[in-house]
């Protein structure tokens, strides 16, 4: 029987007291264990950021890479050895900042992989600037008179840009959390989770009762996600109605559906060896 | 008189078709059983501006483009403007009298102009105006004097690869058959071209990028992940079209930071990986290659140069990248950096390149240009060098010892720590691009900041006891040694092979591994050497700078090409003779 114990290595995290990660972490853990996934199954690959740091935390095989970029990083493993389950963490700033074009194509792409977003609506590790979702009017250190800009809808983006699991949970809420990080994983194809995340530390608009106003239940109003309409409805709802659970789910064709070399096996699996090449240079006679 | 060697070049608008009766020319010459070197020239656009291709042709082996043209085949009026300085004496200048006047008074005495109603000529034979370009090529065998059976078994091979219907070939057999008429009667077979007719002795005929792409295939790689940029894009087409026969992954990704964080992924998980670009392509790449050199992830990428900087000239050739290379990312890790001269040498050092970086676990890049990249050379199959495969230190399960917690960073002898792949039992740990310990979690202290500097330096020193020295080519007791790298090889051989012939004492250094540096070797060379003179394609003399940092010597001159344009050996030679 596995445990969130042996997923989490011995290092101590160093978030702020209230942060989101220590309840969304744990949460993945609790989802990987409850699926029976061993740790060595698990490749996650990290952003930077606060929810990144996470990377110590864990025991599988994580790879910590750079700013925006833990999707293309995770695309390369899945494709080289879909046998593992590819898990993507970011936080807001790199997943819709500098990794907002990795987003767009991965949703596309319909591969399969899951994508955990730690949105806290600010960029928390550089000490609370504004991100890309961070409410318009908002005053921050980088946008000390507010933010002139429109926030980004990265559920509707989802949806409309090919992802096939599309859900959102909330930091504050541990069992509808695990839960839904569950399906994700269980999903076949893109399914991408947005962690509505509270930063007590630098947000204070997005606070605990904030969040308690707007949040309802999708399974609680009779939701159909398999209906792709009204999930662009769900998701394109005005900020005083904030759903939790999952938007949109289809079975789609994969990516990797679309390469015969991995009908039969992960890339990895194939032998490296010398090739035999030269019957096919004979064709530059 | 009658010669056996000949370079024949052929102009016209983008559209006209050039690329394709050039290469047409080039392979049916090969066939021929004749030493060929092709070279284009083309603006960035798809119709009108400018293109040409040339080919040099010769009974002997032949390592550059040379020059002067002696048969210029014109389908417009803007490649006899642009290619009349070019020309010998006695070319034979072939035009397009449908939209072209040209007067035999524009060129010198010797000259033989010829105007033929290209698109007519194609118009009767049923090929319409686009069959204009096999016209010329009609003519161009019959100035050449090459029987018309060589030039009628090319289009069929061509038009068959392309899955056109027998009729198209037919009509364009027919099209090219008036060309060859017309010049035929004009010269009356009296070509000065005399060719030693033969068929192929089994000689291929590769651009340095197809050589490399099927080194790559050759060593195992099984993704390939890229973003088309020139003079790179045809390694993705190689690996696009061969993916299913060679079980191989191709992914054309959204952007270049996509391919070469993929590339690494897939390295990651124990798959022989690379990526491909030029100049603008590996700028986004940059902090990417310093998280290989960080999370110690195999990892090959080849840069293909252009000149630069910006868009700069996409199309044109250029060695202007070789410091950025050498010092592209923030921060400080061993990277090897290798700059094949050839297209023998490209199919030989990438498969070295998937070697070195698993078994030392940093980025090895590969430079090209597109001069190396996109000429055609013949290649005699028997001189592709296949190396053994060597695959580094790969942790299994059987090996971990389940009492001791697994030292992804363990730092060793040689600064190699023994990899887990992902899956493995036992062997998790932090692939991290932040400073780690050697448990790979993040790490600030000083003291073991510097022993990971040191880990991973060690693996620099321990790289370079690895590689072959270059060496000396040529006369041992040279006057003049050139030192040169990339494509900068092939017209550097041809000159000195030009000045042995008059009686003069040169030799050349190629350095092919440039990171980590071969110093003792070239500096032994240096001292040696009477006098020194660097060859390099860009403005600053970018080796000449680096040789200079690891050797402390300088050379005596430099000889530097910044236009965009690749040497010639007929230039190279006029500038080394004002040296000896």
């Amino acid at each position: 029987m596995l445990t969130q114990k042996d997923y989490t290595s011995p290092y101590t995290p160093t978030w702020c007291p209230g942060c989101g990660n220590y309840s969304i972490y744990p949460a993945t853990k609790m989802a990987l264990a409850q699926l029976g996934i061993e740790p060595h199954q698990v490749a996650m690959a990290f952003d930077i950021g606060c929810s990144s740091n996470g990377a110590n935390y864990w025991h599988l095989y994580s790879f910590h890479s750079i700013h925006g970029r833990s999707l293309p990083v995770a695309v390369g493993i899945k494709l080289a050895n879909h046998d593992l389950h590819v898990i993507a963490d970011a936080g807001d700033g790199g997943a819709f900042g500098e990794g907002m074009s990795h987003f767009v194509h991965t949703c596309r792409s319909n591969i399969n992989i899951t994508y955990l977003v730690h949105d806290n609506h600010l960029y928390s590790l550089t000490q609370g600037q504004a991100s890309p979702t961070s409410m318009k009017g908002m005053k921050t250190k980088s946008t000390p008179y507010g933010i002139i800009d429109q926030s980004f809808n990265p559920l509707a983006t989802a949806i409309i840009n090919g992802a096939t699991f599309v859900a959102q949970a909330f930091s504050a809420d541990i069992p509808g959390m695990t839960e839904i990080i569950k399906q994700a994983i269980q999903h076949r194809g893109f399914a991408y989770v947005n962690i509505l995340q509270l930063c007590p530390t630098f947000n204070k608009v997005n606070t605990l009762e904030w969040y308690k106003q707007r949040l309802y239940k999708l399974s609680e109003v009779g939701h159909d996600p398999k209906d792709y309409s009204k999930a662009v409805g769900v998701a394109t709802q005005a900020n005083d109605k904030l759903p939790l659970g999952i938007i949109y789910q289809v079975q789609k064709p994969i990516y990797e559906d679309g390469i015969p070399t991995l009908a039969q096996m992960p890339l990895v699996k194939r032998p490296v060896t010398s090739i035999d090449v030269s019957e096919s240079l004979k064709s530059y006679s | 008189m009658t010669q056996n060697n000949f370079n024949w070049k052929i102009g016209g608008e983008a559209g006209y078709g050039i690329m394709s009766a050039g290469a047409m020319f080039s392979r049916a010459m090969l066939r021929a059983g004749q030493f060929v070197f092709d070279y284009t020239e083309y603006p960035s656009l798809i119709r009108g501006g400018h293109n040409t291709y040339e080919v040099s042709v010769s009974p002997d082996p032949i390592f550059g483009v040379r020059r002067p043209i002696h048969i210029l085949v014109a389908l417009n009026r803007a490649t006899i403007d642009y290619q009349k300085i070019e020309l010998s004496p006695n070319a034979i200048v072939i035009f397009n009298s449908d939209n072209t006047k040209a007067e035999a008074s524009e060129f010198a005495k010797e000259a033989v102009v010829i105007g033929i109603p290209m698109e007519k000529l194609s118009i009767d034979s049923g090929a319409e105006r686009v069959g204009r370009n096999t016209v010329a090529l009609g003519a161009s065998f019959a100035a050449c004097g090459v029987p018309f059976d060589r030039l009628k078994e090319i289009i069929e091979l061509n038009f068959s690869l392309k899955k056109k219907d027998g009729k198209v070939a037919e009509v364009n057999i027919k099209a090219a058959k008036a060309g060859y008429e017309h010049i035929r009667q004009k010269l009356q077979n009296n070509s000065p071209f005399q060719l030693k007719i033969q068929d192929n002795p089994g000689r291929l005929l590769m651009s340095g990028n197809d050589a490399l792409s099927w080194g790559a295939i050759k060593a195992g790689c099984n993704f390939y992940s890229g973003y088309p940029m020139t003079p790179s894009t045809s390694i993705l087409h190689v690996f696009a079209a061969q993916a299913p026969k060679y079980s191989m992954v191709v992914k054309h990704t959204e952007d270049e930071i996509t391919a070469i964080c993929a590339a690494i992924g897939a390295g990651y998980t124990g798959v022989r990986s690379m990526t491909a670009t030029s100049g603008g392509g590996f700028a986004l790449m940059v902090e990417a290659l310093g998280m290989a050199g960080m999370v110690e992830v195999p990892l090959v990428i080849v840069e293909s140069m252009r000149p630069g900087p910006s868009t700069g000239m996409p199309t044109w050739t250029g060695q202007e990248d070789l410091k950025f290379v050498l010092s592209a990312s923030q921060g400080e890790f061993p990277r090897v950096v290798v700059a094949p001269g050839d297209v023998e040498q490209s199919y030989q050092y990438i498969q070295q390149a998937f070697n070195i970086a698993e078994e030392f676990q940093t980025p090895v890049v590969v430079m090209m240009d597109k001069y190396l990249g996109s000429s055609h050379k013949w290649v005699n199959p028997k001189e592709l060098k296949n190396e053994p495969i060597k695959r580094g230190m790969i942790v299994h399960e059987k090996d971990l010892k389940t009492d001791e917690p697994y030292l992804r960073y363990l730092d060793t002898v040689n600064g190699v720590s023994p990899r887990t792949l992902p899956g493995t039992k036992g062997g998790m740990h932090i692939a991290n691009s932040d400073e780690h310990n050697e448990k790979s979690f993040t790490e600030e202290d000083a003291s073991e900041r510097a022993r990971m500097m040191d880990k991973r330096f060690k693996k620099e020193a321990a790289i370079a006891k690895n590689l072959p020295n270059p060496e000396l080519e040529g006369e041992k007791n040279a006057d003049l040694t050139l030192i040169t790298w990339g494509s900068a090889k092939g017209p550097v051989q041809e000159a000195i092979h030009v000045l042995k012939l008059e009686g003069k004492k040169v030799n050349m250094l190629q350095i092919v591994f440039i990171s980590p540096f071969p110093t003792e070797k070239v500096q032994e060379v240096m001292k040696k050497a009477k006098k020194i003179a660097i060859v390099e394609n860009n403005k600053t003399g970018q080796l000449a700078g680096w040789l200079r940092e690891q050797t402390g010597l300088a050379p005596d001159y430099k000889i530097l090409k910044y236009d965009g344009r690749p040497f010639f050996a007929h230039e190279l030679v006029e500038t080394i003779k004002e040296l000896l």
